[in-house]
């Protein structure tokens, strides 16, 4: 298997999809990510402490990783629903008891969305009390916090799109709690909403907002997040990596 | 090299470095501000089709003496108290759910964070800031009974039916 592979990086075709070529030697392995699109933002080297499971009890992947079920079920479920009125209720039932394995992506789905919210904050106390925010991080954990955020924001915008009592109670009374914003409070909420009460236009508005425009953001976000645990000389495994100083 | 020296070519000459990033840093601030308004007025939709604040409660008679009638489709009470027929919003005044008349306590309660009422609007206790506002109500040039939800009466005002 690893021959067969191997041949294939070193015809010309291969060479000109992965130009590091293969080999054996450091060089070639560190070339090998470098060149990636999608690997460099990963280091070239970890410290085997990095990969231990008390380190960081894996919340950060976990984190991402339910991200990514999020977005492969999320899209999935779109091909089934009609962000419209009423019909955006009947599709989620048909999602329930007509489409095949349907109910098993919605419950995917939620379950995902639960998961994240609860990996996150537990991501970020790990990473708050191992102290691994401390220099050189600091800005990554800025970047965390806006992940924190989108992964709310994603979630209470999901929260509309089955256009169930919960769902219209829901928004009804978060975007209330909005418009208690001083002096603008009113007009971010009309302006949220597409109108002054929670109706097509608001179902329409927080569509888009959870299925396109919160998900790129986060994603330009998390690639940022992934490249700084590069920049910032990896995974922080204790105060043992740096000689009992923080990083400097 | 100076700024003010980079310009070799005589078709143009007052063009500079720093007059060529000035009037660039100035089209992108006017068309960043142009942007701002076009994207609030975008967002800002100009017809909406939402439910008419009137309602048509129909004819007064429906409300006899002493009744408190909910229309929870349209969010208020019709209340036919002792000095007369009145319309009464039932969104609750802290986050918008709507209330519940509870005629075996005789109260309004609202059931998203417990907050209770009068039937007069006036609050008993509950996060509510504010009492349940009183709307404006009228009588058609054919008798029926119409509410204003978007006017919020400042004093009391009652419809009464001269039989």
């Amino acid at each position: 298997m690893n021959g067969i592979w191997s041949r294939i990086r070193h015809t010309r075709v291969g060479r000109s999809i992965f130009r590091s070529g293969g080999g054996d030697n450091n060089l070639h392995r560190s070339l090998a990510i470098q060149q990636n699109v999608f690997l460099h933002l990963a280091s070239v080297k970890i410290r085997r402490p990095a990969l231990d499971f008390g380190v960081t009890w894996y919340l950060g992947t976990l984190s991402a990783a339910s991200f990514a079920i999020l977005v492969i079920t999320g899209v999935l479920l779109m091909l089934y629903y009609h962000p419209s009125v009423p019909q955006a209720y009947a599709d989620m039932k048909d999602l329930q008891f007509v489409v095949s394995a349907g109910v098993f992506l919605r419950n995917l789905h939620r379950w995902a969305a639960h998961a994240m919210v609860v990996l996150v904050f537990a991501h970020m106390f790990k990473v708050f009390y191992r102290g691994a925010y401390r220099p050189p991080r600091e800005f990554n954990w800025v970047i965390g916090v806006m992940l924190l955020l989108l992964t709310l924001l994603l979630s209470y915008t999901g929260y509309l799109l089955p256009w169930d009592q919960l769902a219209f109670w829901a928004i009804t009374v978060g975007t209330n709690i909005l418009s208690a914003v001083p002096a603008m409070g009113a007009k971010i909420r009309f302006l949220m909403l597409g109108g002054h009460t929670v109706n097509a236009n608001a179902l329409l508005r927080f569509y888009v907002l959870h299925c396109v425009i919160l998900p790129l953001i986060a994603a330009v976000f998390l690639a940022v997040h992934f490249w700084r645990i590069r920049k910032d000389g990896g995974l922080y495994t204790g105060p043992q990596a740096t000689g009992g100083k923080p990083h400097e | 090299m100076p700024a003010d020296v980079t310009n070799t070519g005589t078709a143009c000459p007052q063009c500079n470095r720093r007059r060529f990033t000035n009037l660039g840093l100035g089209s992108i601030a006017v068309a960043s501000v142009g942007s701002a308004i076009f994207g609030y007025e975008f967002l800002t939709p100009n017809v909406l089709y939402e439910p008419s604040p009137i309602v048509d409660a129909g004819r007064p008679e429906r409300y006899p003496a002493g009744s408190v009638t909910p229309d929870t489709q349209n969010g208020l009470y019709i209340v036919h108290g002792p000095e007369g027929i009145y319309a009464l919003s039932a969104v609750c005044t802290h986050l918008g759910c709507v209330t519940a008349w509870r005629p075996e306590l005789d109260l309004i309660a609202c059931p998203c964070h417990g907050s209770k009422f009068h039937i007069d609007g006036v609050k008993i206790e509950g996060p509510a800031p504010r009492p349940l506002p009183w709307l404006k109500a009228w009588l058609d040039d054919e008798g029926n009974l119409l509410v204003d939800r978007s006017e919020v009466l400042t004093r009391k005002q009652f419809v009464r039916v001269l039989a």
